[in-house]
């Protein structure tokens, strides 16, 4: 059975549904503790949301320099897939796995809301079970998330597209309404939504999250 | 021992919410003729004298700012 590790910093809030929604595709979720400087063998790994270390000095500056993260940063370079979801987008920009930053939404207001987006780009190991350009909802919360980056960079993204979500009515700021984003590989993606609480109409507002956990599998069984 | 100020300020091109925010909000309390305010973070370290120029660069770029948005200046101050 593929084994997906899922992340635990202090201060991480979504580890939990990340781990059902791990389990509720088929896969065996394996927790992965911050300091620990080991993955167990896992087929790839999830970075959750949350306030990892109470987002001192910046939303994922110091879980970058966790111990798990310098095995995460290896095994990703050997092509391990990579997930970030909110915090864990934070800290893939942070540790330099994807490009841009996560800044203080424009607003200066937490947002929380039932979010439709865009799929850009359905050709990577996380998003091969959705249609291209299809409209998805997945609900997102964050201080953080308005994504910057500087002009070629934006360019580069959707020149290449390495854009993986758009936002239908952008909640934060972020430049050219990005959501997620991937590294060249298609194997590591950040996006700021949070797809593990859209995995059960009676905990989100439906299922459509769930193809981001299926995609992945897809790709650990066919490997 | 010394004491180290590094000043980590959002890049021009980047959006300053903050101080946009701050900027509104002085001509309600009476304060006219501020054009623009720009928010940043001043960190205070004591080194002594084994750290050299090079390591706090390296501090300020590594950990302190983050170079895709911020930028730093680092200054050796007297006691």
């Amino acid at each position: 059975m593929s084994r997906i590790g899922v992340v635990t910093f202090p201060g991480s809030l979504d580890d939990v549904d990340t781990v059902r929604a791990v389990r509720l595709v088929g896969a065996e979720p394996v927790a992965l503790w911050h300091g620990d400087a080991d993955l167990r063998s896992v087929d790839a790994v999830i970075l959750p949301g949350g306030f990892s270390y109470g987002d001192y000095l910046r939303a994922g500056a110091i879980a970058r320099f966790a111990p798990v993260m310098g095995e995460v940063v290896a095994a990703a370079g050997r092509g391990l897939p990579l997930l970030g979801i909110c915090n864990g987008f934070q800290v893939l920009c942070e540790a330099g796995l994807l490009p841009g930053a996560l800044t203080r939404n424009e607003s200066l207001h937490f947002v929380c809301r039932d979010q439709p987006l865009r799929v850009d780009n359905p050709d990577t190991v996380w998003t091969s079970r959705y249609a291209r350009d299809a409209e998805i909802v997945i609900p997102l919360k964050h201080m953080e998330g308005c994504y910057v980056a500087d002009a070629d960079t934006l360019r580069r993204l959707s020149g290449e597209g390495r854009v993986v979500f758009r936002y239908l009515g952008n909640p934060n700021g972020s430049r050219d309404d990005i959501a997620g984003v991937t590294d060249a590989t298609g194997r590591i993606v950040g996006l700021m939504p949070h797809p593990e609480h859209a995995v059960d109409p009676l905990t989100g507002p439906g299922t459509d999250g769930l193809g981001m956990f299926q995609s992945v599998l897809d790709h650990l069984v066919a490997a | 021992m010394a004491r180290v100020v590094v000043d980590v300020m959002p890049k021009p091109e980047i959006l300053d919410p903050q101080g946009q925010a701050v900027a509104n909000a002085l001509p309600r309390l009476g304060f006219t003729g501020i054009t623009e305010v720009r928010q940043g973070k001043r960190f205070e370290l004591e080194v002594d004298d084994s750290v050299d120029d090079a390591t706090l660069a390296r501090i300020a770029d590594g950990l302190l700012a983050n170079p895709v948005i911020e930028q730093w200046t680092v200054r050796r101050v007297a006691e």
